[in-house]
């Protein structure tokens, strides 16, 4: 049935994969990038690159610890500013990874193959950008303790009725499961690099990872098993944690923030965001690490349309919010509607609809959607649209209360923009270390997409015989 | 005299262990084997072959079992850890409002459940599966490292009842199989391979 070697009679229809391509071919192209290919100049200058942005951070985080959140434009009346317009952000940006991972898996989108794993890997290291703001921003972090529940000498308990502490609970949440998820995905392509692995330390330090995986049938099973449910279980959890992180806002009663649209309008801004950063990250590595044909133009196109459906229910999210801000006739409600679109921050707004509804709408034709350089515009364009996003949130709706004795405007500082500069240095460090160190494409679910496209003629012809 | 040596008298062979070159060859041996009636044995594939459990014997796999015993635990602990802190131990009364105020529980009690059951079933199937295992004796095999990359083997193991040196070797040469290897039971010398 299943013949080995070059199947060259196969009809290139399969356009998630190159026809051609064996269980061997595939595992010698992944592995070779961690193992055998050598670390390309880019690489490093890269690194270096992203390495001096990180120790940006570390500068920058010291001066906070040092002096404290006066360093930042945060005052009264804004006292959410870019903390937590990156937070929302970060953690906006890592659900895409959970999304294709585990929806795509459990929908049997096959195309996700060739790019769940680093995908799952952005997850980790958005979640890990975005944990650290909450962490700053409360001034004291020696004292983020308070947030554990634990039998303190106080006699005190955390708020559980608070939304940031349900904030808390979900994002850590997200952030193990996350961690699970995508250590196991790798355990069978650990063994692969230990069994590939010349040198001694690198055999043993990828076998100590693989944890003695063999490929047994039963393992399999189980496995599979495991890693199905998780997908099960992944899917409504990063559904939730979006609508937590919108619960900061939607339960309190600032006009702007307590509207019912926010849970859904998040999540579909998460995943909008989220596609956006794969894009802009798999268009690049496809082409430094020559993956054309397993990340291929069918996955771009697919990536776009997700981004542009996922642009539309957002535009929709806009809509509502404007529209029930003027048919609710509160006051309040449409002051604030006014003010952020024609107000001090006029132009971060405009600027929005326009990276994050007008612009994308171009990604309706497929003419677009097949010009990778521009694709990759594209999705810078929308990340820095949901990026204005939260900070049109956070900022008009504060700046300006119902008392206008107590007005005022925010201006990020100097160490507002290296902090989130910084984070985005850890977040390409991280990046560029486990494209260098791990698998960046899932191998063994590689080789099964191979088999069962390798099946695919055979059965076919089979089919037609009889 | 060192007990590795003793050893290695006493169990001369780990098992017979069959290459194949794809995984319907794989699956039909494993068929096979086992209505010859071999029951230790294993099958050894880079990906999940679908049935390929099955064909070794394999019936059922406990992992979602529990997972769903890790989703309630985890539930009943998120609840519980709110409800305790909250309505008994240090219940605050403001304005009467009730101190159980389950719907502002049930965010963090639905983390807790999700937490609960994804740990269960990572656990459980490493737990299950018996890793991390580093060491077993079909790492002697050099050509089982391809095992994790393009190649689909077939272990009977010796202390099977229907095993016998001789017998089993050629059952397995019956097969078709690309080659057939000897299972040393111990640590082989890195050297030696």
């Amino acid at each position: 049935m299943s013949t080995e070697g070059k199947t060259a009679e196969q009809p290139p229809r399969s356009a998630i994969l190159r026809p051609g391509e064996t269980i061997g071919s595939v595992t010698d192209q992944i592995s070779s990038i961690v193992l055998t290919r050598g670390t390309p100049r880019g690489w490093y200058l890269a690194l270096a690159f992203s390495f001096s942005l990180l120790m940006l951070l570390l500068l920058s985080v010291t001066v906070l610890f040092a002096r404290g959140i006066g360093i930042w434009g945060v005052n009264q009346p804004v006292g959410w500013g870019f903390a937590i317009v990156n937070f929302v952000w970060w953690v906006g940006i890592g659900h895409a990874g959970t999304l294709i991972s585990a929806i795509l898996l459990l929908l049997r989108q096959e195309w996700r193959t060739s790019i769940n794993r680093f995908a799952e890997a952005m997850t980790l290291f958005a979640v890990a950008c975005a944990g650290l703001f909450p962490l700053l921003h409360v001034g004291r972090p020696w004292l983020i303790y308070y947030f554990f529940p634990f039998p303190a000498t106080t006699g005190m308990w955390p708020q559980f009725r608070s939304p940031l502490m349900w904030d808390a609970v979900a994002v850590g949440t997200y952030a193990t499961v996350s961690l699970m998820f995508w250590y196991v995905g790798l355990i069978p392509d650990l063994a692969t690099l230990r069994d590939r692995a010349k040198h001694t330390i690198t055999r043993a330090i990828y076998g100590t990872l693989a944890m003695g995986w063999r490929g047994s049938a039963i393992h399999w099973e189980r496995y599979h098993q495991a890693y199905v449910l998780l997908a099960a279980l992944a899917t409504p959890l990063v559904i939730s944690v979006h609508t937590i992180v919108s619960f900061d806002f939607a339960v309190s009663i600032i006009p702007g923030w307590h509207t019912t649209v926010f849970p859904p309008y998040f999540v579909a801004g998460a995943i909008y965001s989220g596609f956006a950063m794969v894009l802009t990250l798999s268009i690049p590595l496809r082409a430094i690490y020559g993956l054309q044909n397993l990340i291929t133009a069918k996955h771009l196109d697919n990536m776009a349309k997700v981004m542009l459906l996922s642009g539309l229910i957002v535009a929709y999210g806009y809509l509502m919010e404007h529209f029930v801000a003027w048919y609710g006739g509160h006051d309040a409600e449409l002051f604030m509607l006014l003010n952020r679109m024609f107000g001090p921050y006029r132009m971060s707004y405009w600027a929005l609809i326009a990276c994050n509804v007008a612009i994308p709408q171009l990604l309706w034709f497929r003419r677009v959607r097949a010009n990778v350089p521009l694709l990759f515009v594209l999705s810078i364009i929308v990340n820095i649209g949901m990026w204005l996003e939260r900070y049109v949130i956070v900022i008009t709706s504060l700046h300006r209360d119902a008392l206008p004795s107590s007005w005022g405007n925010y201006t990020a500082t100097f160490w507002d923009w290296s902090t989130y500069l910084g984070t985005i240095g850890l977040f390409l460090t991280l990046l560029f270390l486990f494209v260098r160190v791990l698998p960046v494409i899932s191998i063994s679910e590689m080789r099964e997409l191979v088999e069962e496209h390798a099946d695919e003629p055979a059965a076919k012809s089979e089919g037609s015989q009889t | 005299m060192n007990t590795a040596v003793e050893l290695r008298d006493r169990v001369e062979t780990f098992g017979w262990l069959a290459e194949f070159k794809t995984d319907d060859e794989l699956l039909a041996a494993c068929r096979a084997a086992y209505a010859s009636g071999y029951r230790r044995m294993n099958a050894y594939a880079p990906y999940l072959v679908h049935g390929l459990a099955e064909a070794v014997g394999f019936r059922r796999s406990w992992v979602s079992v529990v997972t769903l015993a890790g989703g309630v635990l985890g539930g009943i602990a998120g609840f519980g850890l709110q409800y305790w802190t909250s309505a008994v131990d240090y219940p605050l009364d403001i304005g009467g409002r009730p101190l159980n105020s389950w719907p502002s529980f049930v965010p963090i009690t639905f983390e807790a459940i999700i937490l609960g059951a994804s740990a269960a079933a990572v656990l459980g199937m490493l737990a299950l599966n018996r890793l991390p295992e580093p060491w077993h004796p079909l790492f002697n095999v050099p050509a089982f490292d391809r095992a994790s990359q393009d190649r689909f083997f077939l272990s009977i193991r010796s202390d099977d009842s229907q095993f016998d040196v001789e017998r089993t070797r050629a059952f397995l040469e019956g097969l078709n199989p690309h080659a057939i290897h000897d299972v040393p039971p111990l640590p082989v010398k890195v050297d030696a391979r």
